[in-house]
């Protein structure tokens, strides 16, 4: 129907209704079958991603064992000024209610996940809180502090409960001053860490450089490659793409320990260098359980994620750009640096950012074949979550990396633009 | 350039096989004038664009030599022979702006800032483009683009263009537009030009000289009216324009004529591309030379007709008629107030002059 247009120039349907409704109404349908078939897909993204990690992350700032154990005792000690010890209601109350969690089967536990929680911010806290939870159950009357010091003489220290001031809020930004190698003195001030225990810096810089590196080589072993992919004949590139595919059908696992057989000690290629007689039989080299071997693995495992990017972009720049250059006047090096290079910055940015995001999350293959220095911040990642079972610096660690990447992605679409990104 | 009577361009032997099992072209020999518009036109396969790629650079001869000049071109690489060239699907920069695309020639050679400029802005008022430096490739039209291209390839002022199909992208009307284009800035700057096509009509309206490649060897080189009207071969005379062909054997050779018998008639025809008596033939008539109802004995061939089928187009009507056993045979009719008129089913005699009618290899 032909629109005509009222006086107030809005234009209209034949039957007077605005267009722009006429259009919504006519579409509405088809809007509303597409969002119906994303809805399974949509759902289980909620479920299965954006949920645990929303949990994940939640966790990290989640600090409720201590609030939830001596709500009483933190309520005095806020009123606390912190200079001398606190009053003999503070350690009554204290003991109440240790005596009360203690009495019932169900919250005795929750004395220790206090203990726990304070140990993270002053080791030692909980031997100190389990040895003085079993003790004060025979103290009935008071002076309270007397006992408590007679118990630990650290009860006599304004600093120890301090602490459990500190760790008394529900949320807490701890784990990841923590993650940062940083730490809070009793009187709230953020200060480093003990140099000794300083190793999350250390570790985030080593898996970014890491990350880094690889994508550096992955860039320099791709690049011809699927420049060769791109321009020789059909026949041969598909062959040589099945070479470059064939590691995405093996599994990551077998890769990674035929990377140990090829680079141990008295592994394939330490064997054929002093076969040859390049190194001695005393001084084979170390290649694998240390950086190197975590290196060279994981630039072998990402590079199709480097090639694949790179050849469709390649795959789409016409031969006859360079033959037009070089006839233009200019010599191969200069063709390739002004015509052909500028053409796959798309191509060479995804396969980056692909690769590095990739990279600076990678656990199995440092955990196989990196040993002690060859680990990355994944690896403390696990460490904590199975290991220490310190999730909330576990969810800190990982809230850390995540932001790193999104910043990345951000700086790449401000940089390159995403929708320049060309992934295949 | 070219120095008294050596030819500017010249193609001595040359072969060239990628396999090392198909020549692809066959012992070439081609001399092209300096300032001359040649054209290399052929189906494709023919070897014509494996040509321009050799004079281009971009494939070695396997056998022969190729010469600008008195240099020898084999060993020079594609950046230093200074030869421009005409992508088929423009091959511009899709990273730069059209003035960077025309401005990077220049660059390459060094040239300063002002001079590139000046230059830069000659060749797009040449092409008429002058409004459009700052834009993308990509935001251009298909017929822009090709202007680009075009500019690009003169930019530098080489003394010899190479065109690969060009205009083969381009809608029907915006090609024929191109080709006067390229034909009128050829005539103004006076450069060489190597054109390659498989489009006849192309090739007619815009070469000095026409070289039809087939079977990677020229069939025959010529000006566009000696290729229409005088072929050499069966192959010239059905690739440029229409043709009706007749075989026949030859019968009696008498000077310059000869009489082929075809279906049981003698056709007096022009003795051209046959060895004598005995040998077949293929007769080449071209549609527009053949008479209707002519007076009998006005014309040394008539011959029988019935009417097949009629097509009308306008400017004349195409008659598919059967004659001397050739149920193709066209005749085109003008479309004048005093055409014969005929109707489907009709007996009509035919004829044609001997001049018309030249006796070919088979």
């Amino acid at each position: 129907m032909a629109a005509i247009t009222e006086n107030d120039g809005m234009m209209r349907a034949a039957d007077g209704t605005p267009l722009k409704q006429a259009l919504a109404r006519a579409t509405r349908m088809n809007k509303a079958r597409a969002f119906l078939l994303t809805t399974p897909l949509l759902a289980f993204i909620l479920v299965t991603f954006i949920l645990p990690i929303g949990l994940m992350l939640f966790r990290s700032i989640d600090t409720p064992e201590v609030s939830a154990a001596f709500p009483k005792t933190l309520a005095i000690l806020q009123e606390w000024d912190g200079n001398d010890l606190p009053g003999e209601d503070a350690y009554a109350s204290f003991a109440s209610e240790m005596q009360e969690l203690a009495s019932d089967r169900d919250t005795r536990s929750m004395i220790s996940r206090a203990g726990t929680r304070l140990n993270y911010i002053q080791s030692g806290f909980r031997s100190l809180m389990n040895k003085t939870s079993r003790r004060i159950q025979r103290v009935e009357e008071p002076p309270f502090k007397e006992a408590f010091i007679k118990i630990d003489k650290r009860w006599g220290e304004a600093d120890t409960w301090k602490t459990i001031r500190q760790a008394g809020s529900r949320y807490s930004t701890r784990a990841y001053l923590n993650a940062l190698d940083l730490t809070t003195s009793p009187d709230g001030e953020i200060v480093a860490q003990p140099e000794i225990k300083q190793i999350y810096v250390t570790l985030f810089e080593r898996t970014i450089w890491v990350s880094i590196g690889v994508t550096v080589a992955c860039i320099a072993l791709a690049y011809p490659i699927s420049y060769l992919l791109a321009t020789l004949p059909s026949g041969t590139s598909n062959l040589l793409m099945i070479f470059v595919l064939l590691p995405f059908w093996t599994s990551l696992l077998v890769r990674t320990t035929s990377w140990i057989v090829l680079l141990q000690t008295n592994g394939v290629i330490n064997d054929i260098l002093v076969w040859i007689g390049i190194v001695g039989d005393d001084s084979r080299i170390q290649m694998i359980y240390n950086m190197t071997g975590t290196f060279i693995a994981m630039t072998h495992i990402l590079l199709p994620f480097m090639v694949l990017p790179l050849y469709s972009v390649m795959k789409t720049i016409p031969r006859d750009h360079m033959r037009a250059a070089r006839s233009l006047g200019a010599n191969p090096m200069i063709a390739f640096m002004r015509i052909y290079l500028p053409q796959t910055v798309a191509g060479v940015g995804a396969g980056s950012i692909l690769v590095f995001i990739l990279a600076i999350g990678y656990y199995i293959t440092p955990a196989l074949v990196g040993g002690q220095d060859g680990q990355l911040i994944s690896n403390i990642i696990e460490y904590h979550m199975k290991k220490s079972l310190n999730w909330g610096l576990a969810a800190a660690l990982g809230g850390i990396l995540l932001a790193g990447v999104l910043a990345l992605y951000w700086l790449y679409n401000r940089i390159v633009g995403i929708s320049n990104m060309k992934l295949g | 350039m070219a120095n008294g009577n050596q030819p500017f361009v010249q193609f001595k032997n040359v072969q060239k096989t990628y396999d090392g099992e198909i020549l692809v072209v066959k012992d070439l020999n081609l001399d092209i004038e300096n300032g001359e518009f040649l054209t290399m036109l052929g189906p494709s396969g023919s070897g014509k664009t494996t040509c321009l790629m050799m004079l281009a650079g971009f494939e070695t001869p396997t056998q022969g030599q190729i010469m600008l000049g008195d240099t020898e071109l084999n060993n020079v690489p594609p950046h230093k022979r200074g030869i421009g060239m005409v992508f088929q699907n423009y091959a511009l920069f899709p990273h730069m702006s059209v003035a960077e695309n025309l401005a990077f020639p220049l660059e390459v050679r060094k040239m300063s800032k002002a001079e590139t400029e000046q230059k830069v802005n000659r060749a797009l008022d040449m092409v008429e483009l002058g409004a459009f430096g700052d834009r993308r490739p990509g935001q251009l039209s298909g017929g822009q683009q090709q202007r680009v291209a075009l500019a690009r390839a003169l930019v530098f002022e080489p003394d010899l263009v190479l065109m690969d199909e060009p205009l083969g992208a381009l809608d029907k009307n915006l090609r024929e537009q191109m080709q006067y284009e390229i034909k009128h800035i050829h005539e103004n700057l006076g450069m060489s030009v190597v054109y390659v096509t498989h489009d006849q009509s192309e090739a007619l309206t815009m070469s000095d000289r026409i070289a039809v490649f087939n079977d990677g060897k020229i069939q025959q080189l010529a000006k566009p009216a000696d290729l229409y009207e005088r072929p050499d071969n069966a192959f010239v005379a059905q690739f440029i324009g229409e043709n009706n062909r007749l075989s026949g054997k030859v019968t009696a050779v008498n000077g310059t004529g000869c009489t082929v018998e075809v279906a049981g008639n003698a056709v007096q025809s022009l003795k051209v591309n046959i060895s004598g008596q005995g040998d077949t033939s293929t007769l080449s008539i071209r549609p527009e030379r053949v008479q209707l109802a002519p007076e009998p004995g006005s014309l040394p061939n008539i011959f029988d007709g019935k009417v097949l089928e009629l097509i009308y187009l306008g400017d004349h009507i195409r008659c598919r008629m059967s004659c001397c056993g050739d149920d193709e045979f066209i005749v085109k009719v003008p479309n004048t107030h005093q055409h014969t008129s005929i109707a489907k089913g009709d007996d009509v005699r035919v004829g044609w002059e001997i001049d018309d009618c030249r006796a070919l290899d088979a």
